[in-house]
């Protein structure tokens, strides 16, 4: 998802304490940041809500792309402000990372040397204008799946975040898809580039939700803490279910020719996308990271003097005030 | 001195005249920022119609672990609420 292989931390703490502390989650209460929580706990959070939000963060950018080359003004104003609430997005979700103790310039900062991740999603490039529509129907169709259950998450501030997100994210999802019936319902040019972008996107989307962790201890120790509510082969299922017909209905061609509906299972057999890829990606060694990166280190390196100046300014009214007092 | 943008809470008072209700924080430098910076992040879907600032250094909160002594004398007097007594039907609505 947009947290994608967040391993979870080892805890040492007071047998007693945790027991209590586990009883508290089973019993469905939210754990606030003032209460006691296992060192792990706070630890994976910090690095899943960051991931997370840095997610949010990086993921304006292969959609800024298309704001000054949007079609008409009107996609334009829409585009900008899918991009804008993804700006919000990234802000609710540091501000919830920030109440584990953790500040945002910090996580900028570990962003940018490469210490926390961001979704493999956004290392890939939008070529052409249907990107934008696949992105907003398959990228954040993919993100929805996630991001729904975990409204329901033990962490109070991440819960909170996380609904408020939620009630944004469906525009997201049904702009991306109208682009895409706009473009299917086209001339045969405009239907090839939305083929060509489900083309693209497709395997890329079903890596969002990472590699099968049915086996991994990581995620059982995050689904007890109830900061994963569902395993990784559980959600991707479900998006394929749901996409498939999706795409039946553009008339466009999902680029898996092992794509077969199970009667058995109720749900849909398809191929894995290429893991090692992924891993790749994850490193580091996406077509786009150097330049996503690169470009959040010129953005914060920009915006230093600004920063500072507002600060500088602030200190400076604060002083005349005093003075007049 | 950290060159880190102080920490603010948000409270946002909706359409129908209701309390100003926390939606959140966010970074600013000052009390007129924070108040820009609440309207672009808070408000972006006409979610209010007035902002109040605080910074977060400013708020006094309860302990959780005092949870107990807090709120449990509450329990043994459920004659506070008014479905704690029975009025008879003929006396007609009260």
């Amino acid at each position: 998802m947009y947290a994608q292989m967040v391993k979870s931390e080892a805890t040492q703490d007071d047998p007693e304490k945790l027991a209590a502390f586990q009883a508290r989650i089973d019993a469905g209460e939210k754990i606030e940041p003032k209460d006691w929580m296992p060192e792990g706990y706070r630890k994976t959070l910090i690095r899943q809500i960051g991931q997370h939000a840095h997610s949010e963060i990086v993921g304006q950018l292969p959609e800024g792309n298309w704001i000054t080359r949007a079609p008409t003004l009107e996609r334009k104003a829409i585009l900008l402000a899918k991009v804008q609430d993804e700006a919000g997005h990234g802000l609710y979700l540091y501000c919830a990372a920030e109440t584990l103790g953790v500040s945002r310039d910090e996580m900028t900062e570990m962003l940018l040397d490469g210490r926390m991740k961001y979704s493999s999603i956004f290392a890939y490039p939008t070529l052409t204008w249907a990107d934008m529509g696949a992105v907003g129907w398959l990228v954040d169709g993919a993100a929805i799946m996630n991001q729904v259950p975990l409204q329901r998450t033990s962490f109070g501030p991440y819960a909170r975040a996380m609904i408020r997100i939620c009630k944004e994210e469906s525009f997201h999802q049904r702009q991306g898809f109208d682009i895409m019936m706009k473009m299917c319902a086209g001339t045969p040019a405009q239907k090839r580039m939305a083929q060509d972008a489900l083309n693209r996107f497709w395997f890329p989307a079903l890596m969002m939700f990472g590699p099968s962790d049915a086996e991994s201890k990581h995620s059982a120790q995050s689904m007890a803490w109830k900061i994963k509510m569902n395993s990784n082969d559980e959600l991707r299922q479900k998006f394929v279910d749901q996409t498939v017909p999706q795409a039946e209905y553009l008339g466009l061609t999902v680029p898996d020719e092992t794509l077969a509906w199970n009667e058995e299972k109720g749900g849909y057999d398809f191929a894995e996308p290429d893991w090692d890829e992924f891993f790749e990606v994850l490193k580091g060694n996406g077509p786009c990271s150097a330049e996503r990166i690169a470009t959040r280190q010129k953005a914060w390196d920009d915006g230093a003097w600004v920063r500072e100046g507002l600060m500088a300014h602030a200190a400076k009214k604060r002083a005349s005030q005093m003075a007049a007092e | 001195m950290s060159g880190e943008w102080p920490l603010w809470e948000i409270f946002i008072r909706g359409q129908h005249g209701a309390s100003h209700r926390h939606v959140g924080s966010l970074h600013a430098p000052d009390a007129e920022m924070a108040i820009k910076h609440a309207r672009d992040v808070y408000t972006r879907r006409k979610e209010g119609v007035s902002i109040w600032a605080v910074p977060s250094s400013a708020i006094a909160a309860s302990s959780p672990s005092k949870k107990g002594p807090m709120y449990d004398p509450a329990d043994d007097k459920t004659y506070r609420h008014p479905t704690f007594f029975d009025i008879p039907k003929d006396v007609g609505p009260m």
